[in-house]
This record gives C-alpha cells, structure tokens and sequence, in this order.
C-alpha cells in the first residue's frame, strides 16, 4: 500500500528543563499510509506533531520530508510545504463565521499559488471555494451551519473545522492530533468515512489517537510511545499483543492487569 | 369591512431582518425605507463631520476641530490594532512625533512643498515606525504595550540630549496652509476616508487575516502564513495614520518640536475608544471629537477643568464600559417596524 516515504523522523529529542520529552523517537510514513501513533497522557505525542511541525523546535534530530530537510523552518513555512496539523485543542477564530474561518488559510501563498488572487481560481472567490470545502467536510450547505460564529458551534463541527482548514491549503499529509476525542459515538461514526475519504484522495494521514478501534479501522500501522520514547511499531494487531504495550496503558501492576482483562 | 381589518393580524418585526439575511455580509435591500435605515446613520456621520468647521463660532474651535481630526485619526489606528489585530499600541505619540518631525524636516531642509511633504511623511513615519517596532511584534498584549510607549519617551530624551532637530526649540519656520479652509476641511475629509477604508479592510480577506491573528496566531502559523508579515502591515497602516496626523500637526503649528511625543497622543486616542466603543471605528472616532471638544470647554474652570474631565472619564468606564457605540448599534439593530402577517 504505502510507497515511498513521505515524512521520515530520525531521532527527535525535547525536554522541557528537566523532562525528557521526546527521546530518540524515529519513524517512516509512506506515501498514502494512515500512520496512527497510540500511547498514554503525557508519553509526548502532541509534542512530537510540535516538533515536526515547527511550533516547538527540537533539541536534536532530522525530519525529512518528501526528501528535504524541514527540521527547523518556522510553522507557517511547513505548512506551505503541504504538510498540515489540526489542534487538540481546537483553535479556530471564535469571532468569525464558520466559512470565514477557512478564509485565513486560503489567503496563504500555497493556496493562492493555486486559486489565483480570487482564491478559487475558476471556482470564485475564497468565500464560495470554503463553503465548498465545508460541505466536503459535513457541514451542510444549505443549512445555517456554515454561516454561524465559531463561537457558537458544537465541539463536532470544530474538529470538521479543523480538518477543513487543513484541506484548504490542498495538503500532502495532515496530521491530525486527537480528531475524534471529545466526540460522542455518533459523531465519531460519521468522522470515520471522512477520514476514509481523505485517504482515497491521496493525503497521508498521521494520527494520534485514544480511540483505538476507530483507529485501527483506518491505520495501517502503529506506534506506540510511552515517556517519550518509542515502545513499538507495527500493524495494529501484533502491537496491542505486545507486553509492552499493555504495560504501558494498563500500569504495571498485575491486578490492574487482571482486572482489565476479565 | 371593519371586521375584515381588525381579522389582519400584525406583528412586529426588526427593520434589519430584510437586510440582514442568514448573515452580516449579505444584503438584501428591498424598500425605501430599508436604504434609509442603512444610508442614514452614515450620512448624519458625514454631515455632521462637515459641518463642524462651519458651526464653530471662531478661528480658536475650527482649530479644534482639526486637532479633534488628528486625534481622531490615532483612535481609529488604535481601535483598528487592538481590536481587529491584537495589539495593544500605546504608540500614538510615536507615531505622531514620527510623522511629525519628518514632514518638518522634509519641509524646512528639502524645501518641499506641503503637498509633497504630508504623503511622504505618511509614507515614511509609517516605515519608520514599522521599522523600529518589528523586533517587538512577537509580543503580544501588555509587553507590546510597554514597548511601544517606550519609543517616544526614548525619542524625546534623545532629540533633547543630542540637541538635534532644533533640540528643545523643534524646527520652526515650516510652511503652513494656504488657506484655513483647506487646513479644516482636508483632515475632515482624510478622517471619513480612513474610517470607511478601514471599516471595508477588515471585511476582506486580508482583513480576516487579520481578526484570525487576534482570534488565534497560532492558527494563522498553521495556516501557512507568516503572523510577523501581517502584523508588520498591520503596524505599518496604523503608523501611517498617526504620522499623517503628525504631519498635518506641524504644518497647522508651523512648528515642530518634542511635545509632539508627549502621551497626550498616547493616551487620548484609548480613553476615546473606551468611550466610544473598541472595535467599532465609528466610536473612537466620535469620542474623540467629543473628548477633546469637551476638554476644550472645560478650560473655563480653570483648575477644575481635570476634576470634571476624570469625573466623566470615570462615569463612562463604570456605567458604560462597552462605549456608547457598541450600545447605539445593538439598540438601532433592535427598531422595529409593523408588518402584516
């Protein structure tokens, strides 16, 4: 399934005064994989999508991607190499409509480069092609939805805001922090197509995720971090098999263990 | 055929509900009357703003009306950064003596006319200013602040301590006006130009550029653009109104000199928008003017002149924080009208 490598992480390492945040942390996604990465609060993977990204720099290491060296550039740069992040905390501009919203990325140079000073290209203008990209993304065109202030949208929508921002900047790779936590089973169910549907477009998927059997309904592989270090990686089956693994989620304890398992 | 009309039903409704459909940006206008309910507030606006120097009584209060226009320019800067961008600018005096100083330089050494000297100085404070405030852009409230009312202190120390640009005398000799119409009535129409250019940039796109800056740099990094480019614009629009005030300053003075980077500049502009209402442009406008209107007539009470003037400062931060033009808008979106159901 998955080609040539997209992204390929070599040794990342943060620490924040004392903490080791990331350590040594290496990995490879390919070109149209669903790369997910699992692990308990605070093992560094928000950090780590930091870090690659460019919000946090790193201590030491290489990110490579689509073969040239991004380690370093400043965030607004990486994302208009085509490689794209949501927020965990999603941060969209409380005080501006839903379609607006997509406005700000659509004004950047990679989307411009693309859709002309207009922003659409032959689409129209930057308003009709984000209301374009709404609907792709589940809000309803016809509906009030897209016009209504961030502020005043469900956590749901704000998390498809996320994604649509991304898919504004027509982007190589997302990769997507905690896209379905704070969701209820429904909302989550009518997520999982979504994200089924940005793999068949071509864009390459890294997710960290707590939601494991979603999860592993689209990854094809997995890493597991815990204490910012790398525990494991492999596909989905064979790494929840792993000793390791249930250590690390479950605590070391073996009642805890016990009582998890009946 | 009584009967008949006491059966048709009437309810009220809000005269904008035509106007304003599903959202703020798209209009629908259907009547007389709607065009009116637009149309109108703006031109009482205008017209009030024209004739100002027209029902001044003398040479003193058509003076003040152009110092109002000047500090009125400020407030629309300050109103426009702090609340469209995010940044909270205590630069007014900056930018003034910025702009200020270069069109008196420009004047008195070049020996350039008036014409020439206020665009360039617009043009070149602004510059100046940018300039000299990017290492403070990735800051962000109060640090900003601080810095930016760092700039003119410094600046004025240094203008007196070096003795350059005529040290504590200023540059005098610089050409005035041609005509005292042309000194009222072109700072009038400079203000109404920058209020509704800056009231249509913050609706387009770069505009929300900058309002997403506001709401959420960090969104706008990962937007994939940069957070220090658009502030810098930001700046540098904001410092371009403020050294154009402080251009025409000197060319009405004929002077210029370091009480141009007194804090009056600084401070006035804020408690306007206060008053008025941040984030509208109109308010810090309209504050301005009545702020320093206001302050003027109160000199007949010699010393008490500040009691007052703080007194209804204060009466307006308790019992109005929100500015009067937040409020006058809400209520004006709240005029119904009868209609048939």
């Amino acid at each position: 399934m998955s080609g040539e490598n997209i992204l390929q992480v070599t040794n990342v390492c943060k620490s924040f005064g004392g903490v080791q945040a990331l350590l040594n942390v290496s990995f490879n996604v390919g070109q149209g994989e669903v790369f997910g990465i699992i692990g308990p609060n605070g093992s560094g993977k928000t950090t780590l999508i930091n870090c690659i990204t460019g919000f946090i720099k790193m201590d030491s290491g290489k990110v490579l991607y689509q073969s040239s060296d991004i380690s370093g550039k400043a965030p607004n740069q990486i994302a208009n190499l085509g490689l794209t992040r949501t927020f965990q905390i999603m941060r969209p501009y409380y005080s501006l409509p839903a379609y607006k919203n997509l406005i700000v990325p659509l004004f950047s140079p990679r989307a411009r480069r693309s859709g002309g000073w207009r922003g659409g290209g032959k689409l129209g203008d930057r308003a009709t092609v984000s209301i374009d990209i709404l609907e792709e993304i589940g809000f309803e065109r016809d509906s009030f939805v897209p016009y209504k202030l961030a502020s005043s949208l469900p956590t749901g929508y704000l998390k498809r805001l996320e994604l649509a921002r991304c898919l504004a900047l027509r982007p190589d790779i997302i990769l997507c922090d905690e896209v379905f936590s704070g969701l209820s089973m429904s909302e989550i169910a009518s997520m999982v197509p979504l994200i089924e549907k940005l793999q068949m477009d071509g864009i390459t998927l890294v997710m960290i995720e707590h939601r494991l059997r979603e999860l592993f309904r689209v990854a094809s592989r997995v890493m597991v971090l815990n204490f910012g270090e790398k525990l494991t990686e492999g596909i989905p089956e064979e790494v929840m098999q792993d000793e390791r693994v249930k250590e690390a989620y479950l605590g070391s304890e073996k009642l805890l263990d016990y009582t998890f398992e009946a | 055929m009584s009967q008949e009309i006491s059966t048709i039903e009437r309810r009220r409704e809000r005269i904008d509900r035509g106007i304003k459909v599903r959202t703020e940006g798209i209009y629908a206008v259907s009547s007389w009357q709607e065009v009116a309910y637009l149309v109108l507030p703006r031109l009482i606006l205008i017209v009030g703003l024209l004739l100002l120097p027209l029902l001044a009584p003398s040479l003193y209060w058509k003076r003040v009306a152009s110092i109002a226009g000047i500090y009125a320019l400020l407030a629309l800067g300050f109103d426009f950064l702090a609340h469209f961008v995010g940044l909270v600018s205590l630069g007014g005096a900056f930018f003034i003596g910025v702009g200020g100083y270069t069109a008196a330089i420009l004047n008195t050494s070049l020996g350039l006319p008036l014409v020439l000297t206020i665009p360039m100085a617009t043009v070149g404070g602004a510059m100046i200013c940018t300039l000299l405030l990017l290492p403070a852009l990735p800051l962000r409230g109060v640090y900003f602040a601080i810095v930016t009312l760092m700039y003119p202190l410094a600046l004025m120390r240094i203008i007196e301590a070096l003795n350059i640009f005529g040290g504590t005398d200023g540059i005098l000799g610089v050409a005035g006006f041609p005509n005292r119409w042309v000194e009222q009535y072109l700072i009038i129409f400079i203000v109404i130009l920058a209020l509704f250019a800056l009231r249509r940039l913050v609706n387009e796109d770069i505009g929300l550029v900058f309002r997403g800056v506001k709401d959420n740099d960090q969104a706008v990094r990962a937007s994939g653009l940069s957070i220090t480019l658009y502030k810098a614009i930001a700046v540098f629009i904001a410092s371009g109104l403020g050294s154009l005030g402080g251009a025409y300053l000197s060319h009405i003075y004929m002077w210029s000199g370091i009480s141009q980077f007194g804090l009056d500049f600084s401070v006035i502009p804020i408690a306007a928008t206060v008053i008025g209402g941040g984030g509208t442009l109109v308010g810090p406008l309209l504050g301005c003017f009545f702020l320093v209107f206001f302050s003027e007539w109160l000199r007949e009470f010699g010393t008490l002149r500040i009691v007052f003037y703080s007194l209804i400062l204060m009466a307006f931060i308790m019992f109005r924080s929100d500015g009067v033009m937040v409020y006058a808008q809400r209520k004006y979106h709240q005029f119904q009208r009868w209609v048939k159901v």
